[in-house]
């Protein structure tokens, strides 16, 4: 399977990939690894008109020491993250889930800003990025702007980045003290998430999901019941409340309910909460 | 809306060897190296980077071909399986294919080989586990994956 015909231009800085999104206006997309496009190209559903290859701006492609955050760029790839000491050190949760994204290969390519820009639900990164309040840092004619990940997920594939903003960097915060899980089902090693659980305990414990619904989601009524005082099981019981699970191939919207809340109790547990 | 397809020029060095070529912009990596350069070695299977047939080494570290633009590959260094060998050497991993006959119909072994090539380099001393999950990207309908995993487990042991 080919894409259809596209023009293909190469930024060469993060103000020149905006210059062209705002010269080819929404026939444009980026392309940083293209795990998440080109699939989509090949099966034609999307076809746009212009790639805008960022995949060289290597300033975008590093793990930095932030203060109380650590700031990653958005080109780096899911294997740096995975086996990044400081990212291994200071938020042990982020580096875990990369490394259960895909395959060895498709960590080698894809990247960390491709998958958050793509605003996958079924993603692993975006749901444990929900859970510990990362930060997406967009560029723009305007020039920068930080936006929560409470803010930046906003439908199925949608997310609050304009036709003419490039996210460049992911903070996380530092939590290196915190209990954490992220439990993943899926029936070969290599797929996405039927459904997948975070929990974070430092202090209060918070909890979300991957792929119950079109954007990654806060299990917020387990949090509740979580300061409420409720065992875990109990807490555990209600994960699927305020969800909307997808029905498809691999399971209906009921096995998925289930399986939130077989995952967000073991996840729980395995966080200490 | 018409689209100005404009060629792109490429110097790729494939398995040691300078290429410069014009191609379209959606040429995929692996249909370069299989139509443009003949390098027929790598696989295509799925065509959905799911079976990991195509798997090269784009600058050292396995890759699925299939999900990757030729233009993407511009100034980076290609190995396919072709480009492996010493010589009339085998690399350890093809041997290790040989002496624990590690294949069956042969269609996955090229990328089988090559996600192993990328995986010792990165864990020179895997364990049985870090094998299997280290090969997850590459599926094998025939053989179950023993032999793969023994092969792949002698080339570490004689590399």
């Amino acid at each position: 399977m080919i894409p259809a015909s596209f023009e293909y231009v190469r930024a060469e800085s993060v103000d020149h990939a905006v210059s062209l999104l705002q010269e080819h206006g929404e026939e444009a997309k980026l392309l940083a690894g293209g795990h998440s496009l080109l699939p989509l190209m090949k099966l034609r559903l999307a076809q746009p008109g212009v790639l805008i290859d960022i995949g060289r701006l290597g300033d975008l492609a590093n793990i930095r020491d932030d203060g109380d955050m650590v700031s990653i760029g958005a080109l780096t790839h899911h294997a740096q993250i995975e086996h990044s000491p400081l990212l291994r050190q200071e938020c042990p949760v982020v580096s875990h889930t990369a490394g259960q994204v895909g395959d060895l290969q498709v960590r080698h390519r894809g990247t960390i800003g491709g998958s958050v820009a793509h605003g996958d639900s079924a993603s692993d990164l975006p749901t444990v990025l929900l859970a510990v309040d990362a930060v997406m840092v967009a560029h723009g004619p305007e020039g920068t702007r930080e936006i929560p990940a409470s803010d930046f997920f906003t439908g199925f594939w949608e997310t609050a980045l304009t036709d003419v903003e490039l996210l460049t960097t992911i903070k996380v915060p530092k939590l290196p003290n915190a209990g954490w899980s992220y439990q993943k089902f899926n029936r070969r090693a290599q797929d996405w998430a039927i459904v997948g659980a975070v929990a974070v305990k430092n202090g209060t414990t918070r909890v979300g999901l991957t792929n119950m619904g079109s954007i990654p989601l806060r299990a917020t009524a387990v949090e509740a019941a979580l300061q409420a005082g409720a065992s875990l099981s109990d807490a555990a019981a209600v994960a699927a409340e305020g969800t909307n699970a997808p029905a498809d191939v691999n399971g209906s919207a009921a096995y998925r309910e289930h399986l939130a809340r077989v995952l967000v109790r073991r996840a729980l547990e395995e966080a200490g909460s | 809306m018409a689209i100005a397809v404009v060629n792109r020029r490429i110097e790729v060095t494939v398995n040691g060897k300078a290429h410069v070529d014009e191609v379209e912009p959606r040429t995929l990596l692996i249909q370069y190296l299989r139509e443009k350069l003949d390098l027929t070695g790598s696989h295509v299977g799925c065509d959905t980077s799911n079976c990991g047939a195509c798997t090269v080494l784009l600058d050292g570290v396995s890759v699925k071909s299939c999900t990757v633009l030729a233009v993407q590959a511009d100034e980076c260094a290609v190995t396919t399986i072709e480009g492996l060998a010493d010589g009339d050497t085998f690399h350890p991993v093809q041997q290790g294919f040989v002496e624990k006959h590690g294949l069956q119909c042969g269609y996955c072994t090229p990328g089988m080989i090559m996600a192993a090539v990328s995986l010792l380099d990165e864990n020179p001393h895997p364990t049985e586990q870090e094998i299997r999950e280290g090969i997850e990207g590459n599926l094998c309908r025939c053989t179950g994956y023993k032999n793969i995993v023994d092969a792949i487990q002698w080339a570490a042991e004689n590399s």
